[in-house]
């Protein structure tokens, strides 16, 4: 794989403009949804990420616009509920949505407007990946991209309980699922994130994920120098950190941020329903079809014998003699 | 279904009633309770094999029967919701006759004879032995819970009715529920062919009286008793 | 902008007052993230709402709308009074050392002069002391006591943070933090810059509140400095273009002006414009006035525009009122006495304020012609629908001709941005359906008239049939031909004055710029600032060059910035009067002992000692002024006024009324609502989410923002009784609209004048055409009143009530 290009570094800089071959291909693929023999890739991509500094988002929605002209969504026209979220949560036709928290901030008494781009956060431990049971549909790449392959999707919803980030939409025109794809098709030639592109503050960058880490520890200096002193970065750990990831003003507390899970992980549940219960119901139902076949193979079948049908003969027939006398007598 | 003892025109084929023979039959279920019967069996089936499309990746190739992934789980609930209708209907008819009583209690204490065959230290029984009564009763609670958590679960028309964790919650009980009912199915389906003469019951309606006589003697008894039988032919 | 985008990146300290620039300028809003992040720069705002930057701000104030004056004056005083001023650059370069004269005196809210019938100043008294010389008399000791110093230390004795707090509601200590964080900018190594557009503009005292930050700027050394200036966020991607083409009624191109009644021929004309210079040695660059004035009119009229005609002046229209602002023009319309209006890219229904009066005056029209990409509700005023615009179809005999047009994407042309770079784009799509450009269009109907007039004559058709219409195409002028009239040529060899025997420009070739243009009629051009965006080495503005020596943000090879490519303003102001730096690590101009070297294009002659020539070469001082004289009809300092709706009294003259010059016709006044009636303060915006009235026809823009809404603060709702989220009617004496109601922490009571002042934010995107949901704007409510110097409405401060109340009915229009 010697000449091929390794995911962008940044979205910055200038993308190349000559046209390039994709570069994530199903042999880059690391984990592939209800799959469980995988082969191992022949090469490691580095490994990249989106990091959203939420302290310079301005909130202005270029991310959202950028993200449905790319992938050529059709958002409905909704009503105002009174807030600025629009859409009001994320839909199969929103992969993202800026959600505004008016949060009064308790040691200074000021108003924060926390402005958080919600949508994909590309786990490196997928929850959505691990509840899926259709092969295939969810693929993470090398580079770290967890993305929807919506031909294998079958639209069953357990992307959205597997999720600890409360992300997937099943669409209700094709009933698949649909989340930010880390613009995993711009990635592939090159490009950085169409929201990254769009974004006028660079609130949002792209590169690789190490790039992405030092960035965010510059702006984290800059964050405590103005007095944010649990200013940092958002990768959490629960779900072996993330490809999209945030610089928080108040990262002791992510809660604030529109609810962003403060220790997100796949849910127990979800653990429980798609490992124990799942080896453990095809074992026993494995068993009691197998004991069943071999029992009636080997063992003797309860069999009604000649004396049985006899005693029912008679019986019926003293019956109907009885009877007969009865009436008789009547 | 019953008739006022000593009555003589009992239907002919009517249900708990015995044909003189020879050889002597006793009808156990009538049309009616067959196909509904059947409907709930086959709704069961391909419940079990739809869901188990989805329960096991090794077990995904069994979408093929149904058109493909996009259509097994569309299916599948809707045929959970024929199956819950349709079990319910007969569970209508049969629950009174599924009342645990004490001859229960002894046959399940003796389950070892139930096993081995022997079924002469066994009490006399009723229409049911304690075994089936499980099974209804199991199948009939498994159901519910399977009905219930299977809404929940349902993406296109309830998934915006309960929180995530709740639904996370109702899918792994779904999956409990439909395994142990696939256990319930399967010694269900076992016993009705390991117990010889069971099929008919179910398929031609009839069950011949050495049937009746080694399985359900007290049900036998009782219909005899009533006078419940038709003229030979 | 006296800066320019890029420049924005040197700053220390941003000051968003007066505006909103994350949300309305987004993109150039991504400098001011560049500073913070590079720089660590702040970033302070001060507005009546905490806005999405407010969000991203080191610090926020709330301010009562209409008040900033008062504010800005407060942090004046601060700094004076706390010795935080660049004293040398004060004392160099502003005309802090002239003397008045006499008689001018401020008291009880008004200056001298004051007829309140002619609700007019005399102004006589506002003007420096002429030494025998004929120059201004100064004292560079700042002790003569009708200094403009002193005097101005007098004008901003009252404004105390104390009364601060009372007139404009901000908290004392909020206001002392924003005053101390600006006074830090006085040093030479920190600048600040002001980034502001309408919050100020639109008042009837826009003009009063930018002077008052451009003088705290003046004493703070920042402007002609990196990341420093007074920088107009300019609104549509092309309003800088239209005021320096002089697409207003008093203005001819380059800031040249419009005629009046008094200017009976050229040489009267020019006598009030070729402004000598006020102190020895300046530059006072107006004395080429002529120079432009004539090649403009070679420009419109070619040969026709001659010596002896006094270069086609009486072609000119002539002024009889200051100016036909559209307020005028509209008032002049619900009169009766406009016939057509020809409406091109504009969309006054949902623009200008009391809609009533607006839908009035266009019911009046014989005719009307749009010329617009969409189908505005401009040119569908007439018709019904339902709540959403309530008039009588049959009742209105207007005949409306609705031409589409092309938009910027479908055309080659440059748009200039706020930093005056004239940007070149080309065509990206061809225009849809039957639409055409809009130079095509204007094109046929003076053909057409022309050809009527030469036909049939008429009272005057000289200046039409003479109009000089040389393109290839008469039917479609291009961009490209268009541009290249601009910059202009030489219609005849244009010698080297310092050696007439070599040609400097031959006939028929483009000039360089502006500093080969003549007053012998040997050179024309469209407008003359514009000169050198097309010379003879090309399209200077396709230029994309982004190299940026040094990394100082001028970027001097990218497209063309007027005049001659300057970035900066002022710029000799960045250096002290012998030329230095002020900040070594900042430097854009530095004296070399023999000329200007540097980053930028020096706003003085290269070869000008420091010590000779002022860096203000458009003023006669050749420095700037802190007292402007009577340039200004309402004051040569800022002085606090309330708005015409105010819901509060003026503290300096608690019977004054809004801008006691502004005009007000006599209809509108009737329409002035008061507190009593109405009694909280609105204001009116745009959402970063949409563009005006036109992206509500896009259905991505029309999702992320789909409704008209209010916004009230908590406090407000709970009075109210008003739901999140819910309906509500809000109504001024003019007019009433139908809203949801964002309920939000973002709005807070302010306490002014010891009492609650309860505000409504109204943004402006909604109408009845397009794809988002039908809905109104805040022009239904809005006073028809304007700026005194300007005209602009004072749509950011009127007087409304509220209620909770039910949907709007809507009405389905069959066309
Ligand atoms: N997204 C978007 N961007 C735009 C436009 C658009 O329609 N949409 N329009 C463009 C145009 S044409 C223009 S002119 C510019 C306008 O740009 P801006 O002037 O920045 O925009 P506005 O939203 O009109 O008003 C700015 C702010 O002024 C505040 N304000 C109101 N009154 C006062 C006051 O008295 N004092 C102070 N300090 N603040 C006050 C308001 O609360 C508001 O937040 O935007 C341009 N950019
Ligand atoms: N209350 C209140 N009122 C306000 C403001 C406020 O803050 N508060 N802001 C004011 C300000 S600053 C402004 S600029 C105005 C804006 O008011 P308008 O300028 O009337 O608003 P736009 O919607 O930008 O209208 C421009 C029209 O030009 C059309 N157009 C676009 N491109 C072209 C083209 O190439 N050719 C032609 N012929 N047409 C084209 C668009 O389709 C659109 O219909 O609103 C003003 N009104
Ligand atoms: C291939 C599948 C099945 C076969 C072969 C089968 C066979 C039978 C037979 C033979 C009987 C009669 C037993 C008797 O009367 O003693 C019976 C009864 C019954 N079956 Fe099934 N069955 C099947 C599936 C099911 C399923 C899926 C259900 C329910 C979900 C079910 C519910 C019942 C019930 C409720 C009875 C009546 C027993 C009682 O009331 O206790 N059966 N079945
Ligand atoms: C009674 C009504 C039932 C309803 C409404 C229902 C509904 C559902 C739904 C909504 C799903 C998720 C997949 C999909 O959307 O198609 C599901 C999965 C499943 N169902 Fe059902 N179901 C019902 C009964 C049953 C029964 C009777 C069985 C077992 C025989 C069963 C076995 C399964 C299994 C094994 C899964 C997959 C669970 C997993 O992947 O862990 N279901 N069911
Ligand atoms: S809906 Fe989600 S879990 Fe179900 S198949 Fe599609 S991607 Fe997989
Ligand atoms: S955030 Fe949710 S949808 Fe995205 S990768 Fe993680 S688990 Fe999957
Ligand atoms: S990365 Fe692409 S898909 Fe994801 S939010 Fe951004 S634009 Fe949308
Ligand atoms: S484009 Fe950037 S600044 Fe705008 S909302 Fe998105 S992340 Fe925030
Ligand atoms: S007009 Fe467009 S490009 Fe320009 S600042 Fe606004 S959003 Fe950015
Ligand atoms: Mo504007």
């Amino acid at each position: 794989m010697a000449n091929t290009m390794d995911s962008p570094r940044t979205a910055v800089s200038n993308p190349p403009v000559q046209p390039m071959e994709t570069n994530l291909t199903q042999r880059d693929l690391i984990r592939r949804s209800a799959t469980s023999e995988l082969p191992q890739p022949e090469r490691q991509l580095t490994p990249v990420a989106k990091l959203i500094d939420v302290s310079k988002c301005i909130g202005c929605k270029a991310c959202q616009s950028a993200c449905v002209e790319w992938n050529d969504t059709n958002p409905a026209v909704g009503e105002n509920v009174g807030v600025y979220e629009n859409p009001h949560d994320l839909t199969a036709d929103m992969f993202t949505l800026m959600r505004f928290t008016e949060w009064v901030n308790p040691e200074t008494d000021n108003l924060e407007w926390l402005i958080r781009k919600d949508g994909c956060m590309h786990c490196a431990d997928p929850g959505c990946l691990k509840a899926c049971p259709a092969p295939g549909a969810i693929v993470q790449y090398s580079n770290g991209i967890v993305d929807f392959i919506h031909d294998n999707c079958i639209g069953c919803g357990y992307c959205v309980k597997g999720c600890p980030f409360n992300i997937p939409r099943i669409s209700k025109a094709d009933h698949r699922a649909y989340k930010c794809t880390l613009c995993s098709d711009r990635v592939a030639v090159g490009q950085g994130p169409a929201c990254a592109k769009a974004c006028p503050t660079q609130a949002i960058v792209f590169g690789t994920k190490e790039d992405m880490k030092k960035h965010a520890e510059g702006r984290i200096a800059d964050l405590k120098s103005r007095g944010y002193a649990n200013a940092g970065l958002y990768d959490p750990p629960g779900v072996g950190g993330t490809h999209v990831m945030y610089v928080l003003h108040h990262n002791d507390k992510p809660q604030i941020y529109a609810d962003l899970p403060v220790d997100p992980k796949i849910s127990a549940v979800v653990q429980t329903w798609k490992g124990a219960t799942k080896y453990a119901g095809l074992a026993v139902m494995s068993l009691a079809a197998a004991g069943t076949i071999l029992h009636g193979l080997f063992a003797k079948a309860n069999r009604v014998s000649k004396h049985e049908e006899e005693e029912a003969k008679e019986l019926v027939d003293e019956s109907v003699e009885h009877a007969e006398k009865r009436e008789e007598d009547a | 279904m019953s008739t006022p003892a000593g009555t003589k025109h009992t239907k002919l084929g009517s249900e708990d009633s015995i044909r003189r023979g020879p050889p002597v039959e006793v009808v156990r279920y009538g049309p009616g309770k067959r196909i509904n019967h059947w409907v709930t069996a086959i709704s069961l089936i391909l419940l079990l094999l739809s869901g188990l499309a989805m329960f096991h990746p090794s077990l995904f190739f069994l979408t093929e029967l149904f058109g493909g992934g996009q259509m097994t789980r569309w299916l599948h609930p809707w045929i959970g919701v024929v199956l819950f209708i349709s079990f319910f209907i007969l569970f209508a008819q049969l629950w009174k006759l599924n009342l645990p009583n004490r001859d229960d209690v002894k046959w399940a204490s003796r389950i070892t004879d139930v096993i081995g065959g022997h079924e002469e230290n066994l009490p006399e029984l009723g229409k049911y032995n304690a075994g089936q009564k499980f099974i209804f009763w199991g199948m009939a609670a498994l159901i519910i819970v399977l009905i219930v958590t299977g809404i929940m679960a349902w993406e296109q028309y309830f998934g915006h009715l309960t929180s995530i964790p709740t639904q996370r919650i109702a899918l792994l009980l779904h999956s409990l529920a439909a395994v142990a009912i696939i256990l319930v199915f399967i010694l269900h389906v076992y016993a009705a062919i390991w117990t010889r003469g069971t099929i008919r019951a179910m398929t031609r309606g009839t069950v011949t009286g050495g049937w009746a006589w080694r399985h359900h003697r007290k049900w036998l008894k009782d219909i005899a008793g009533r006078g419940r039988i038709d003229p030979a032919e | 902008m006296t800066n320019a985008w890029t420049d924005i990146k040197n700053t220390d300290l941003v000051v968003v007052m007066g505006g909103n620039a994350a949300e309305a300028h987004p993109c150039g809003f991504k400098w001011v993230t560049e500073a913070k992040a590079h720089r660590g720069a702040k970033l302070i705002v001060v507005d009546p709402r905490y806005t999405r930057t407010a969000s991203v701000s080191d610090f926020y104030a709330p301010i009562r709308q209409g008040s900033d004056i008062a504010f800005l004056n407060g942090v004046m005083k601060y700094c004076i009074d706390n010795g935080r001023v660049q004293w040398d650059y004060m004392k160099a370069f502003t005309n802090a050392s002239y003397i008045v004269k006499d008689g001018f005196g401020y008291k009880d809210g008004l200056f001298t002069g004051y007829n309140e019938e002619k609700r007019d100043y005399d102004r006589s008294t506002w003007d420096y002391v002429i030494g025998e010389d004929g120059f201004a008399v100064t004292d560079p000791t700042l002790e003569h006591p009708r200094c403009v110093w002193n005097l101005l230390k007098e004008h901003l004795a009252p404004y105390t943070p104390e009364l601060v707090e009372q007139v404009c509601g901000t908290p004392k200590d909020k206001f002392l933090k924003v005053a101390e964080m600006i006074s830090e900018c006085s040093t030479p190594t920190k600048t600040m810059t002001s980034m502001y557009a309408l919050g100020w503009t639109q008042h009837s005292k826009g003009s009063q509140n930018i002077r008052a930050m451009a003088m705290l700027q003046l004493i703070l050394g920042n402007i002609g400095v990196r990341g420093g200036g007074m920088n107009a966020l300019r609104g549509h991607s092309n309003i800088q273009g239209l005021t320096d083409l002089g697409l207003m009624s008093h203005l001819l191109t380059g800031y040249l002006t419009m005629p009046s009644e008094k200017d009976t021929d050229f040489e009267t004309y020019m006598s009030t414009r070729q402004f000598k210079p006020l102190r020895p040695g300046q530059t006072s660059y107006w004395q080429n006035y002529r120079k432009f004035m004539v090649s403009f009119q070679k420009a419109m009229w070619g040969d026709a525009a001659t010596a002896e005609n006094g270069w086609a002046f009486n072609y000119l229209p002539k002024l009889d009122v200051p100016a036909y602002d559209v307020l005028r023009m509209f008032e002049l319309m619900n009169n009766g006495k406009v016939n057509g209006y020809i409406c091109q890219g504009f969309n006054p229904i949902l623009a200008f304020p009391n809609r009533t009066k607006v839908t009035s005056s266009l019911s009046k029209l014989k005719f009307m012609v749009t010329m617009d990409p969409l189908e505005t509700e401009t040119a569908r005023f007439w018709e019904n629908h339902g709540d959403f615009n309530d008039v009588d179809t049959a009742s209105i005999q207007t005949e409306v001709f609705q031409l589409p047009s092309t938009c910027f994407a479908e055309e080659d042309g440059s748009l200039t941005n706020s930093g005056r770079w004239l940007q070149w784009h080309w065509q990206a799509s061809s225009p849809p359906g039957e639409a055409k450009h809009d130079s095509w269009i204007v094109a046929q109907i003076f053909l057409r008239m022309r050809a009527l007039y030469a036909k049939e004559g008429g009272a005057f058709p000289d200046p039409i049939l003479n109009l000089s219409w040389e393109y290839e195409d008469e039917n479609e002028p291009t961009a490209e031909e268009l541009a290249k009239e601009i910059n202009g040529r030489a219609l005849s060899d244009v010698m080297d004055p310092t050696d007439p025997t070599k040609v400097l420009v031959a006939a028929g070739k483009q000039v360089v710029n502006f500093s080969q243009l003549k007053d012998d009629g040997s050179t024309m051009s469209g407008c003359w600032i514009y000169s050198g965006c097309w010379n003879e080495q090309g399209n200077n503005m396709g230029r994309r060059d982004n190299h940026d020596p040094d990394e100082t943000g001028a970027y001097l090879g990218w497209t063309f910035a007027w005049p001659l490519n300057r970035r900066t303003l002022y710029n000799r102001a960045s250096a002290d009067i012998n030329g230095k730096p002020w900040d070594p690590t900042r430097k854009l101009l530095e004296w070399d002992g023999a000329k200007w070297t540097g980053y930028d294009v020096p706003d003085i002659a290269p070869t000008a000692k420091p010590q000779d020539v002022g860096p203000f070469i458009m003023n006669q001082e050749g420095v700037s002024r802190l007292f402007v004289r009577g340039m200004m009809r309402d004051g040569p300092f800022p002085a606090h006024m309330e708005p015409f709706e105010s819901p509060v009294e003026n503290v300096f003259n608690r019977k004054m009324r809004g801008n006691p010059v502004a005009r007000v016709f006599a209809s509108d006044a009737a329409q002035l609502g008061t507190s009593a009636e109405f009694p909280y303060a609105a204001t009116s915006y745009r959402l970063t989410e949409h563009f005006h009235y036109w992206t509500k026809h896009n259905r991505v823009n029309s999702a992320l923002q789909p409704e008209f809404f209010v916004e009230i603060s908590e406090e407000l709702a709970a009075e109210k009784n008003i739901a999140h989220g819910g309906w509500v009617r809000v109504w001024s004496k003019r007019g009433s609209v139908k809203a949801k109601a964002v309920v939000t922490k973002r709005i807070r009571p302010l306490i002014c004048d010891g009492k609650p002042v309860h505000i409504v934010g109204i943004p402006l995107h909604w109408g009845f055409t397009g794809s988002a949901k039908k809905g109104f704007g805040p022009n239904s409510l809005a006073a028809f009143v304007g700026d005194a110097n300007i005209e602009t409405p004072e749509s950011k401060a009127f007087l409304v009530n509220i209620e909770p109340s039910t949907a709007p009915k809507d009405k389905e229009v069959n066309v």
